[in-house]
């Protein structure tokens, strides 16, 4: 099977204190370490694991710049085969809309099996796998926890619905997914993998090569554009009780009681 | 102005809470609206729900299709394409069923999507102004939408609390046969229904929930110590649930379970929407975190900045004093 | 047998063949049995990876006089250990008789007879080595047959029993004693010497005085027979030792001799190999990855159980037992290279791994590296690297359990396993009320210093942990040292990561460190880190002298820069608690001991399990992230040895156990009964200042 992973960049919420920069209309950007997005680095795992068993190759690929290029190494030095940088300057500002246009344009121009996404990334969006699909014309099913390849044409999924059911799908091949964290346990990728990787070289396409007119991406075909960033003003919130830690435990207590929540 | 459409989503006869949510959204965009409310399914369902809708929405598209008995979100995108009008606003509710259907949705409706919208302020010209998150809830954002040949929005459940207002007194609309036959690469099976735990949370009245500031799987029996002394139940949110040290039927949150307890105490958890979105009923909640800006101080009743791991034991021995006494 | 007249085994006829010639045969075929199985033996070895054991031979001389011809750690298991002592140096001592009992059957040059006053002084100590070795056998059956201590106990996952096999061998010793001194005796009487003195109370005296007055062709018969049986036994019992535990007998004197000197530091990926690009695959694989050293090890194992006796996984029920991972791999040896059939090895290597084979992963993720197998083991086996280069392996594969991802992952990308930012590294020198008294600076190259206080992750990001740098940083105020900190420009040591095999990030950290620490120009180095010392000293090269804090304040308070207040309360009762790291590996025990001795008024216990028998509290770094099956925890386990001493405060002087017994006190529900403080917060506390220190709060926990 060939399977295309659509990766991207983000600043790892676990090891960055998310804040807005002094100015209030950006978060503080100096100091970021960057990784993965943890749903993709699910998907890429989940791939992994597929040719593994059934053959074929993994693809990954991210729309961005050179420093993207970090992580299509780290999801070859996991096990990935190829990957492709999707670049261009007229490709800056696209919205998740202009993002699947360059992604529909990469697929056409190869031969993949199934495509996968993470659910979401750090912006919450979790939008590019649906569009992809859309424009692809193939089936999709998001927040996908369990693939099971059926036969050479199907797929078997399972989603995650509320309270923890699973919704099992059937999918025709090609189709796209996106995934949803705790599908599987990926495997580490050590400094010493990373090591060997960094120096292929990754194919970058642009504009000409994807043959997509810049005028359908990038930031002026983009229809939604986030504005700032900003701190909410704060409502009333909790009400927050001081005193010495005893003091505090008494009139939790006290409250609690109250409310009935203490036999 | 667009005109303005909203998904309704049902289980079983019963209308969903999003749908009367959808209703407060669209009047943020447009204060003058009424919004058609859009249903899919079949059967006498759906014309409970539709009989239900008629209280809260002026006006009811009903689409019923055995094809759509179960919201199979590739097979209702095929049937709301065939009779949305161009360049109109269609709301969804922001659910694992919302991030299904609304991206491809907006595809095929040459619409924008804006998804997980927390707010709305209006309308300006082409563009719609909404504000998000981003990074977990840690900041927020506005963004800017372009309207002019439509949007699809999805609406994060439990951001546009509901309004009581006299009834509409809507019509049903039966455009069923404006929808073609639906086929799809993507077959429904069936729902596997998740394991039932030890304990029901959903049922329970008390619950003491923990997240990710409870650390290591050692420390849960501290919380557990503390459930018992208060005769309450133990949940937890979806960290602790990955990292395996309770069972998912433990789980409060979106994909995990709704609960309606009286009183929620919420231990280490930053109150991230997707958690928050599973506690209904507005419980008393106390909320413990060492962190004075998390965001559940935002929605909790009681805040308490300290250590969970050394309050937690104290209030259970003070509590266990009283209880012997 | 015939001829009665003839009681020389040379010269007797056994059915047909003269003494000599059957003698001969045996011999030859026993000898070259013995070399045969010995070349099979060490074929694996010659395919194994390369190891460098031939250093420094007066260091090795000594160790092994120390070790083996003294039987150094034998006493640490009484018991077993007197016995077994009897047993090598019976040995020892029959190994001239036995080698002159060969040489009488063969030629008849030999008479076995030694003459003159050393040998009458030979033939006492003979007689009573054989006497001895036979008593501390029959003991030995009798522990091991009857009263079945529980400790060889083979759980069922690991194999059969190993008792048949032990039995066996305590018959072929009984059986050698026995018709040696059969022969002795009967020979004696033979020779009509039979009224002379014999030493009391032997096998030869006893057995003489049983045949004094038999017939001469009973004697005959006897002398001849014990000795055929001698000789097959002896040859029989030769070859059978390299087919299990008592390959021990042959391979202790080289086990011990190549034994590893340098203590608290781990080999490195391949031996030989600087550049760690050049090495195809990490770690160890499959069996022929270990080093002929390590493979020597498994051969040593004499299943004696020492190890896994003291090892705190195994205590608390983790899936790990040492003495296992030697019997485990030696079986595997043993079954892949036998010695009658052909390796069922090709040069690619076996089909399946170790790991997933005889090995489990939560086996080697257990081990905290503690070290307490190693100081055990009689027979110097290692399991520090192994169980590092098993981990190397797993590495490589990307066989990570998921818990431990995270914090690996932040120390690439933070340089710390909890994902702080590096610019924060120096928040806890910022403490209001610390900063008063205190001005820690930051070695950034505008400042300078003669000392640098090498922080560590813990130290410096744990809001529990980081009273203890403040702790710290005070003393060495105190005493007007010229130090400073690194700040940002400090990573984590690295001493974990490479602990848990990944060498390249290990690697990365060092060079950063010591770039670092070279370019602030100290000329020493301190910490309060125990793992961080080991680091610095053990696996950093070209660094200045480093210290640990305990070994500075000791050296301090002797030079009378440091003096203590008595202590408040009466009635606390302190117990020391020895870090792996600090102790065991590195030999630290009595600096923090003759601190706290200091305190006028302190009452001092030590736990059974002290010094270098110290029970690990369960690991530090990223053992911390591990999540293991276990029964209990390591640090529950040693604030109960404490209370057990009568303690009821525990002193640490290591961060990560700081936090292991902390945790431990509350887990075992013995708040109010027990506390820890560090050794460095104590001192800090007693401290006779002139101008009284404000701190806040007195314990630094978490702030409200």
């Amino acid at each position: 099977m060939e399977i295309l992973v659509c990766v991207k960049r983000v600043p790892d919420t676990s090891e960055n204190e998310i804040a807005l920069n002094d100015s209030g209309n950006d978060i503080e950007r100096d100091d970021l370490v960057y990784s993965v997005n943890e749903w993709d680095n699910y998907a890429v795992e989940e791939a992994l694991q597929i040719v593994e068993k059934q053959g074929g190759n993994v693809t990954v690929a991210t729309v961005g710049g050179e420093d993207d290029e970090e992580i299509l190494r780290r999801e070859m030095a996991m096990g990935a085969k190829k990957s492709v940088l999707i670049s261009d300057d007229a490709f800056v500002g696209s919205d998740g809309a202009g993002i699947a246009t360059l992604l529909k344009a990469f697929v056409l121009q190869n031969k993949f099996d199934l495509i996968l996404t993470g659910a979401q990334a750090e912006d919450g969006a979790a939008q590019v796998g649906g569009m992809l699909a859309a424009m692809l014309d193939y089936p999709f099913a998001s927040l996908v926890n369990s693939i099971e390849v059926v036969g050479g044409s199907k797929l078997k999924v399972s989603r995650e619905v509320e309270s923890g059911n699973k919704e099992m799908n059937e999918m025709d091949l090609p189709c796209v997914l996106s995934i949803q964290t705790g599908i599987n346990e990926p495997r580490y990728v050590g400094m010493r993998g990373i090591r060997q990787v960094a120096s292929i070289a990754i194919p970058t396409l642009g504009a000409a090569e994807l043959g997509v007119d810049a005028a359908s991406v990038g930031k002026f075909a983009a229809k939604v554009q986030r504005t700032d960033y900003f701190a909410p003003a704060l409502g009333k919130g909790s009400e927050m009780l001081t005193g010495s830690r005893e003091e505090v435990i008494d009139k939790v207590i006290e409250l609690v009681k109250a409310k009935g929540g203490l036999k | 102005m667009a005109r303005i459409f909203a998904y309704i989503v049902h289980n079983d006869g019963v209308v969903d809470d999003s749908a009367v949510e959808l209703l407060v959204a669209a009047k943020s965009i447009d204060a003058a609206a009424k919004p058609t409310a859009i249903v899919t399914g079949s059967g006498a369902e759906l014309d409970a729900v539709c009989k239900a809708l008629q209280d809260s929405y002026a006006e009811i598209w009903k689409i019923s299709n055995s094809a759509l008995a179960y919201p199979n979100a590739e097979l209702v995108r095929k049937a709301l394409v065939a009779v949305i009008p161009a360049a109109s606003i269609v709301l969804l509710p922001h659910s694992h069923f919302g991030v299904d259907l609304g991206p491809g949705l907006s595809v095929k409706l040459k619409a924008a999507c804006l998804t997980d919208i927390i707010g709305i302020e209006g309308v300006e010209g082409n563009f719609l102004k909404a504000i998000r998150q981003e990074f977990g809830g840690q900041v927020s954002t506005h963004v800017r939408c372009d309207i002019s040949t439509g949007a699809v929005i999805n609406v994060r459940p439990g951001a546009f609390k509901p309004e009581t207002s006299a009834a509409a007194g809507g019509t049903v609309a039966d455009i069923s046969s404006a929808v073609g036959a639906l086929t799809a690469g993507r077959r429904y099976l069936e729902t596997v229904v998740a394991e039932a735990g030890d304990v029901d949370i959903s049922k329970e009245a008390v619950l003491i929930s923990i997240g990710r500031g409870i650390q290591e799987q050692d420390n849960v029996a501290i919380a557990e110590e503390l459930a018992k002394v208060m005769g309450a139940a133990l949940s937890c949110s979806r960290p602790v649930v990955d990292a395996k040290w309770l069972p998912k039927s433990r789980q409060v949150g979106s994909s995990g379970q709704t609960v309606k307890p009286k009183v929620y105490i919420a231990c280490g958890i930053s109150g991230s929407f997707q958690h928050m979105a599973g506690i209904k009923g507005n419980p008393f909640m106390v909320a413990i975190n060492k962190n004075p800006k998390a965001p559940i101080f935002q929605v909790a009743d009681v805040g308490i900045v300290d250590d969970l791991l050394e309050f937690l034991p104290e209030l259970t021995s003070k509590i266990r004093e009283l209880v012997t006494k | 047998m015939t001829g009665t007249n003839i009681y020389s085994p040379g010269q007797a006829t056994y059915w047909f063949l003269q003494g000599q010639i059957l003698f001969s045969i045996v011999t030859l075929i026993g000898v070259a049995c013995f070399c045969y199985i010995l070349a099979k033996r060490l074929a694996p070895l010659l395919g194994g990876a390369p190891d460098p054991r031939f250093g420094r031979p007066m260091m090795r001389i000594a160790n092994g006089m120390k070790y083996w011809l003294l039987q150094w750690k034998q006493p640490r298991f009484l018991f077993a250990g007197i016995l077994h002592i009897f047993i090598f140096a019976g040995f020892l001592a029959l190994s001239v008789r036995s080698l002159s009992l060969v040489s009488m059957g063969i030629s008849e040059h030999f008479s076995g007879e030694f003459s003159g006053r050393v040998g009458q002084l030979y033939n006492v100590i003979k007689d009573y080595s054989a006497t001895l070795v036979l008593l501390a056998v029959v003991i030995a059956a009798i522990r091991r047959g009857i009263f079945k201590p529980t400790r060889y106990a083979v759980p069922e996952k690991y194999g059969k029993e190993h008792t048949s096999e032990a039995m066996l061998v305590l018959g072929l010793i009984w059986l050698l004693m026995v018709s040696e001194s059969v022969f002795e005796a009967s020979g004696i009487v033979l020779a009509g010497r039979g009224a002379e003195t014999l030493v009391p109370f032997t096998l030869a005296w006893t057995f003489r005085n049983a045949l004094l007055w038999s017939p001469r062709a009973l004697l005959v018969n006897l002398h001849l027979g014990s000795y055929l049986i001698h000789e097959l036994t002896f040859f029989s019992f030769l070859c059978f030792l390299p087919m299990g535990k008592h390959f021990h007998v042959i391979t202790s004197l080289f086990n011990v001799y190549f034994a590893k000197l340098d203590r608290g530091r781990v080999k490195p990926v391949r031996w030989g190999v600087a550049n760690l690009e050049e090495v195809k695959s990490f770690g160890v694989k499959k069996f022929e990855d270990f080093t002929w050293k390590h493979m020597l090890d498994f051969y040593s194992c004499a299943d004696c159980g020492r190890c896994s006796d003291n090892c705190p996984a195994n205590a608390v029920g983790r899936p790990l037992s040492p003495r296992f991972l030697s019997i485990k791999a030696r079986d595997y040896s043993f079954a892949h290279y036998p010695i009658f059939s052909r390796a069922t090895v090709d040069g690619a290597g076996t089909d399946v791994g170790l790991i997933g084979g005889i090995y489990s992963e939560d086996e080697i993720w257990s081990c905290t590296t503690c070290g307490a197998c190693e100081e055990e083991c009689p027979l110097m086996v290692e399991y520090i690297d192994k169980i590092v280069d098993l981990r190397r392996g797993m590495v490589d594969e990307g066989n990570v359990p998921q818990s431990m991802q995270k914090p690996l992952k932040a120390l690439e990308s933070r340089g710390n396993p909890y994902g702080k930012m590096e610019k924060k590294k120096a928040e806890w020198t910022l403490n209001k009320d610390f900063r008063q008294g205190c001005k820690v600076r930051v070695l950034d190259g505008k400042e300078k210093a003669d000392t640098l206080y090498f922080v560590d992750s813990i130290t410096a990001y744990d809001d529990r942990i980081q009273a203890i740098g403040r702790a710290t940083a005070r003393i060495l105020d105190h005493v007007g040292e010229n130090f400073g900190i690194l700040g940002a420009a400090e990573k984590d040591s690295g001493h974990e990561v490479r602990r848990f095999g990944e060498e390249t990030l290990f690697e990365e950290l060092r060079e950063h460190n010591t770039e670092a620490i070279k370019a602030s120009g100290v000329k020493r180095i301190v910490t309060s880190d125990p793992h961080a010392f080991n680091a610095l000293k053990n696996d950093y090269v070209d660094m200045p002298l480093v210290e640990h804090i305990s070994q500075f304040i000791a050296r301090e308070v002797k030079a009378g820069n440091i003096n203590l207040n008595p202590v408040e309360n009466a009635d606390t009762v302190f117990a020391y608690h020895d870090p792996c790291y600090l102790g065991r590996h590195n030999q630290v025990y009595d600096d923090p001991r003759n601190v706290l001795d200091t305190i006028p008024g302190l009452k001092r216990v030590e736990m059974s399990r002290c010094r270098d028998r110290s029970f690990c509290c369960g690991g530090g770094g990223l053992m911390l992230f591990y999540e293991p099956k276990e029964n209990e925890r390591m640090g529950v386990k040693r604030v109960q040895m404490a209370a057990e001493a009568g303690a009821n405060v525990i002193v640490t002087a290591c961060p990560f156990c700081m936090v292991n017994m902390e945790d431990a006190i509350k887990v075992a529900g013995m708040e109010g009964r027990m506390t820890a403080i560090d050794l460095a917060e104590l001192v800090d506390k007693q401290m006779v200042r002139r101008v009284p220190v404000t701190d806040g709060k007195e314990s630094e926990t978490r702030e409200a």
